[in-house]
């Protein structure tokens, strides 16, 4: 049971709005969704700090909204259409949830652009975007390889972008550790502090020395910092370990905002389905701990540098499977078809998918 | 493959998992002695859990903490408690609304406490047992509420089957008009009950919120309110079982982790679910008449209070 606000108040706060037809000058209006609290620290906190930097890139000729809270159902579409049908020109659902309101009051405001993050419903009016948060897993991985030799990985649920980040970070640590293995438990939930918190402590007691997760609060960070060993995080969460933290990976949605924003501004915004990662600044990782040493931070930012540049790709071939089939040939490069149904792991994982 | 080094943690993070569903089932336990149901727990846990984080955070005084968040829950059970005795609203109804009463209170409350880090309440090393061989070590491993919450159920158990106070409050739950007839105040004691249930409720979440994981985020009680009212009836009301129960609980769920880590093939949702299939085999067997009586359920339970006289 995870309780929800009455966002019904900002909602209708956004109503006092004065409606009327918008003049050429007037700011463009810019409405964002959020499924959770800005201050988590988390998914709708790096959302925001997009929304903050389309504001300080266009100053007065943007002008910005949120509501918080909203998980989907007839709560998100109440507020996609109070933004809608109050002359907003942009609006951003942040959430997986928020796909199928968006696709429908898409189709009834033809004029407005709509964008979707981490859905597949793509419409005229509405774009989708996602990251390739893989290519910051498998930076994040490397220096979990240069500065311990397993990884145990506090788990959501099994899906392909799960899957995905699992086995980019442990590529990553045996490319600089060959031996390097990773553990893995599955929480069935991306948002349990106590049970985050039993898991990383039930991996560091079978050994681990790096611990990773996919879980939205920092339980997992104070574990390590706790018993003295190391993560890798989701999202800086420096705070919660001043020693463990080593790195995080990031999400950076700033960029691709301001360039949708400025697209509609200068009336060439179209439909459009964006999977970008480091080469695009939408991933990056998040400042080192002042333990790692020089050599490590070199070698993972020459790596930055040839994903960034694709001279590099963290699934290129050869790929080999947990139970030893090829995935993807020498020399090749993986197609994005693949990537999003990823089903498998990779060499030096333990265990089998549940 | 698992040495006893891995047995001592396991047990350790099973006591420690267990430790807030005894605090908050204990406060459930006695509030539905005296004959009501409030399905609050998780909201008042949430509000115990925020304040106790902000006063940890703030004094660095643990104590304090505990003690604030056992106030902020009793005083925010008293909503349920006028709601249920002096307006004779649905028990289940005020239940739920003090859940999401709870859950967005805490949350808006919670906006400045969001974000920030704690050193939590540590350890503390038992004197005698900490030098037991094998086992000792886990005694040094556990905090001080861990214990605290293992004496007040037994407490608890004690002043219920065997005080005077705990007669009065058992005969309210069972029959709330022959104890009217007596001259108690059913609504007095009821009120009581339902402060006293708030108060260890509030110390469930401080416990999430200052040992646990020493953090303040929405809704990180995460269901724990819910497995404590299961506990209660899994218990068939006494608190000796109630104890097992949630060690049963924290046992099976930090086993399911250790498996997967371990490479077991553990059926861990059936693990996982095993609590629940108990607590409806309970709920089905207290439906009958027979057993209801010998299962301990008070027998005013959920019935609202009219006095007649």
């Amino acid at each position: 049971m995870t309780p929800r606000r009455t966002s019904i108040f900002l909602a209708a706060a956004l109503g006092l709005g004065l409606a009327g037809p918008a003049a050429a000058d007037d700011p463009l209006k810019i409405g964002f969704v959020y499924s959770s609290l800005i201050g988590d620290a988390g998914w709708t906190f790096q959302h925001d700090l997009g929304r903050l930097m389309l504001e300080e890139e266009f100053g007065d000729r943007v002008e910005t909204a949120y509501v918080e809270s909203i998980d989907g159902g007839a709560d998100a579409e109440r507020v996609i259409r109070q933004f809608a049908s109050q002359d907003f020109g942009l609006i951003f659902g942040t959430s997986f949830n928020h796909m199928n309101p968006m696709a429908r009051v898409a189709a009834q405001f033809p004029d407005i652009a709509f964008e979707h993050a981490t859905g597949y419903t793509q419409d005229t009016n509405l774009a989708i975007y996602h990251t390739r948060a893989y290519e910051s897993r498998y930076l994040v991985g490397m220096v979990a390889g240069l500065m311990g030799d397993s990884l145990g990985v506090v788990a959501s649920y099994p899906i392909p972008e799960v899957l995905r980040g699992i086995n980019a970070m442990t590529l990553g640590a045996r490319s600089v550790n060959p031996d390097f293995t990773t553990r893995v438990v599955w929480i069935s939930s991306w948002f349990d502090p106590g049970l985050e918190r039993t898991a990383a402590d039930a991996l560091l007691d079978q050994g681990v020395d790096v611990l990773a997760h996919f879980t939205d609060s920092p339980a997992v960070v104070q574990a390590a910092e706790d018993r003295e060993k190391y993560v890798v995080a989701l999202g800086d969460m420096a705070q919660y370990g001043e020693n463990a933290h080593l790195t995080a990976l990031v999400y950076n949605w700033g960029p691709y905002y301001v360039e949708r924003a400025r697209m509609v501004l200068d009336g060439t915004w179209e439909t459009a389905n964006t999977w970008e990662g480091i080469s695009a600044d939408m991933m990056t990782i998040a400042p080192y701990n002042d333990s790692v040493p020089q050599d490590v931070r070199d070698a993972v930012d020459a790596k930055m540098e040839e994903i960034r540049s694709g001279a590099f790709h963290p699934f290129q071939g050869p790929l080999v499977a947990q139970d030893g089939t090829e995935k993807v040939a020498d020399g090749e490069l993986p197609d994005d078809g693949m990537l999003l149904s990823m089903d498998f792991y990779v060499e030096g994982v333990e265990g089998s998918l549940p | 493959m698992i040495d006893s080094a891995l047995m001592i943690a396991i047990l350790v993070s099973a006591m420690r998992t267990a430790t807030p569903l005894i605090l908050a089932a204990l406060g459930e336990l006695v509030v539905e002695k005296a004959g009501c149901v409030n399905l609050g727990v998780e909201g008042m846990m949430l509000v115990g859990a925020v304040t106790g984080f902000a006063v940890g955070l703030t004094t660095g005084n643990f104590a304090l903490a505990f003690m604030v968040g056992a106030l902020a829950g009793a005083g925010f059970s008293l909503i349920y408690g006028v709601l249920v005795l002096v307006f004779q609203v649905n028990q289940y109804a005020a239940g739920l609304a003090l859940t999401i009463l709870g859950g967005g209170a805490s949350a808006f409350w919670g906006q400045t406490w969001q974000g920030r880090n704690m050193r939590g309440l540590q350890p503390v090393e038992l004197p005698v047992l900490s030098e037991l061989p094998v086992i000792g070590v886990m005694f040094t491993r556990l905090d001080v509420v861990v214990y605290m919450a293992l004496a007040a159920t037994v407490i608890v158990g004690l002043i219920l089957t065997r005080t005077r106070v705990g007669l009065i409050l058992r005969a309210v739950g069972e029959n709330h008009d022959s104890a009217h007839a007596l001259g108690f105040s059913v609504v007095k004691v009821r009120f009581a009950a339902i402060a006293f249930g708030g108060a260890f409720a509030g110390m469930g979440g401080a416990y999430l919120s200052c040992v646990m994981t020493p953090l303040w985020i929405e809704g990180m009680t995460a269901g724990r309110g819910w497995i404590a009212v299961a506990l209660v009836v899994f218990a068939t009301w006494k608190p000796a079982r109630l104890v097992l129960g949630a060690w049963l609980f924290g046992l099976v769920s930090v086993m399911q982790i250790h498996g997967q880590g371990l490479g077991l093939a553990v059926p861990s949702h059936v693990l996982a679910m095993l609590p629940y299939l108990v607590t409806i085999l309970v709920l089905v067997l207290i439906s009958r008449d027979a057993t209801r009586i010998r299962l301990n359920a008070p027998g005013c339970l959920g019935k609202p209070f009219r006095p007649t006289a």
